[in-house]
């Protein structure tokens, strides 16, 4: 039965009715009001109920074709070393400063890359880090400090 | 003042040296962005959106959008040298492009894009300086239900433009509408959605959103199948066209114009659409169709110069209505309102500077372009052999350093990595980005026009069948769906966006 569904279909309409519930659900908490007077309720709750429609459509509209190619596998490394970079990023830009977090954040996310080397990401990361700090800092006025108070500056 | 005298305004803001040199740099960043691989405008533009807040409000949406249409020649010189296109909409360029670089005519494709592009830039902008007042005009006439209604237009128009299912759109532009709809409602004050984060009352930030499902999601597809790119042409000689090339190219780039006019003020990707259209006209009407797709220079001329033309008068609805087409112009709208400009029918005349300053700027920009495109080729050449691991590093800190110094909130960082997944998933799953940007966009703007117009109406639904504008409106938003939905039209679609892939 499930096989005959395609998994791509089946998972983005997935998607679609579990975010299209949630905005309903939550909606619900809000004011709806009246459509003379529609509260802050009114549109997340209409508006989510046919998300979660089109999401059911959407997995309907697989049944019986199953996919054929398979996708080529995600690459691991990089989604969490890319991600990784963005979160350290935000949680260390106010603590460490700018320009070490500019130098491991470039490192970081050249290593994404499997046809980087270690040598090659660290020149890239230090060219980046003096691009970005005359681009930003210097040229832009950023207020962000060179060093953060984490490193006793 | 007549046109003459607006036009005269206009330049007389487009050569203050400082535009001009931020102009330049527009069109020099689009070229860039339209060369190098795994970076499109869109991305640039929101990395670029936090910049312009220093800068005056014309240098910045001048800059901004040289960006975009930079990025249209920027595209085709990938296309036509590696097969490769930068940008979707110079995808069929690639077709016969490529052909003529095999043969040693990469010169005269590269020519022939530059002035097909320029000609049909040129004629676009002209169009945008006589249609936008008129229309600007009526819509000071618009009401709340007027409004609503062209959003839903530009919303569902936007869809039949999309390739792949229309039913995975749609649910992108509901998904899109919702997400618009985080932050404090505008009527009552009440929080929604915001799962008790402080910072997410303002709403998420619409840089984050664009960098993330535009930047990093593209980042993370690039990543999974990692491969260098040839350049096999590694000069480039011969730019001058001869005369028998010349003649063959005019009709090509005229009709090209011609129908890029027409379908860039569509919304939702009319400059796709426009080369495509404009291919498969200059195939059936050609005298030799056998030559397409073995280099026939009208192959070039026809689609380069319909995306180009597509690419200004998509600016029509944006500089009159304040309603973005596509996702570009949703940016730009964006990048109005950081200069505490509401887009709309307004500017033209609140801001006459500002408006026809824009508009010459585009001349300006379109000849800047063929000059930095046609003797500078040489050096474009080089960079397409940056390879693109030294690249996506780049893009990432871009992302993540504008989106922090927009308000210093390291919230907003963080949304760009959860937007990048997002946009990662959805797109692994066959959803295209786009509709969910422009929803996002036009998500509050559609919540307030439609309840206004129900405050006016006194709760009756059929304000929006009553009045004859937004009558009009919606009856084509409803042919724009049935049209897509009609199995000939499908297979069409299909056909026409196979070759993107």
């Amino acid at each position: 039965m499930l096989a005959k569904f395609s998994l791509r279909e089946l998972l983005a309409g997935g998607i679609f009715v579990l975010a299209g519930a949630y905005f309903a659900l939550e909606a619900l908490n809000y004011e709806v009001g009246t459509a003379f007077r529609m509260g802050p309720g009114f549109m997340p709750l209409l508006l989510g109920a046919v998300l979660a429609m089109l999401g059911i459509g959407v997995a309907a509209s697989g049944w019986q074709k199953p996919d054929i190619e398979k996708p080529l596998p995600p690459s691991w490394r990089g989604i969490a070393l890319i991600i990784g970079v963005v979160i350290f990023f935000g949680a260390t830009i106010r603590g460490l400063g700018f320009v070490p977090v500019v130098f491991i954040g470039a490192f970081g996310s050249a290593m994404a890359s499997r046809l980087n080397s270690p040598l090659f990401a660290a020149l890239l990361a230090a060219g980046l880090t003096v691009l970005c700090t005359a681009i930003f800092v210097i040229g832009l006025g950023m207020t962000v400090p060179w060093f953060g108070p984490w490193l006793g500056q | 003042m007549d046109i003459i005298g607006y036009l005269g305004l206009g330049f007389s803001v487009a050569l203050d040296p400082i535009n001009i040199l931020y102009c330049f740099i527009g069109v020099l960043l689009g070229t860039l962005v339209g060369v190098l691989p795994g970076i499109g405008p869109t991305a640039t533009i929101a990395m670029l959106l936090p910049i312009t807040f220093s800068l005056s409000p014309a240098a910045a949406l001048i800059m901004l959008a040289g960006i975009y249409y930079g990025a249209q020649y920027g595209g085709s010189t990938t296309a036509i040298l590696i097969n490769l296109p930068g940008e979707s909409s110079s995808a069929v360029t690639a077709i016969d492009g490529y052909q003529m670089a095999k043969k040693g005519r990469a010169g005269h494709a590269l020519a022939t894009a530059a002035l097909g592009s320029f000609f049909a830039g040129t004629v676009g902008t002209l169009l945008l300086a006589f249609f936008a007042p008129p229309l600007a005009r009526a819509a000071l006439n618009f009401g709340a239900p007027e409004y609503f209604a062209l959003i839903v237009l530009g919303l569902l128009v936007s869809i039949a433009l999309a390739h792949g299912s229309i039913l995975k759109a749609l649910a992108m532009i509901v998904l899109g509408l919702l997400l618009g709809m985080v932050g404090q409602d505008i009527y009552t004050g009440t929080p929604r959605f915001t799962l008790g984060i402080r910072e997410l009352y303002s709403g998420l930030n619409f840089v984050s959103v664009a960098v993330g499902i535009f930047g990093v999601a593209e980042i993370l597809r690039n990543l999974e199948n990692e491969k260098g790119r040839d350049v096999m042409v590694k000069s480039v000689k011969g730019l001058w066209l001869g005369k028998e090339e010349l003649k063959r190219i005019v009709a090509p780039v005229v009709r090209g114009t011609a129908l890029g006019s027409i379908l860039g003020i569509l919304p939702g990707g009319g400059h796709i659409l426009a080369s495509f259209a404009s291919y498969s006209a200059e195939k059936r009407l050609s005298k030799h169709p056998e030559e397409f797709g073995h280099g026939a220079i009208e192959g070039v001329a026809g689609p380069e110069s319909a995306n180009n033309a597509a690419a200004q008068t998509s600016f029509i609805p944006l500089m009159t209505l304040g309603i973005p087409a596509h996702p570009v112009m949703a940016l730009m709208v964006g990048a109005f309102i950081l200069q505490g400009i509401t887009p709309g029918p307004n500017v033209i005349n609140d801001q006459p500077a500002l408006f026809w300053g824009i508009i010459a700027s585009m001349w300006i920009g379109n000849l800047l372009l063929v000059l930095l495109n046609l003797p500078l080729i040489g050096l474009w050449v080089k960079m397409l052999s940056i390879p693109y691991r030294a690249l996506f590093p780049a893009i990432v800190l871009f992302a993540c350093i504008g989106c922090y110094s927009i308000n210093q909130n390291i919230f907003d960082v963080f949304a760009i990595g959860f937007f990048g997944i997002l946009g990662y998933v959805l797109i692994r799953l066959g959803c295209e980005p786009a509709p969910l940007l422009l929803g996002f966009v036009l998500g509050p703007l559609l919540e307030e026009h439609l309840r206004r117009a129900m405050i006016i109406s006194r709760g009756d639904p059929m304000v929006f069948l009553e009045r004859p504008i937004s009558a009009t409106l919606l009856g084509l938003a409803l042919l724009a769906v049935i049209i897509a939905v009609l199995p000939s039209i499908r297979k069409k679609r299909k056909e026409v966006f196979v070759e993107e892939d």
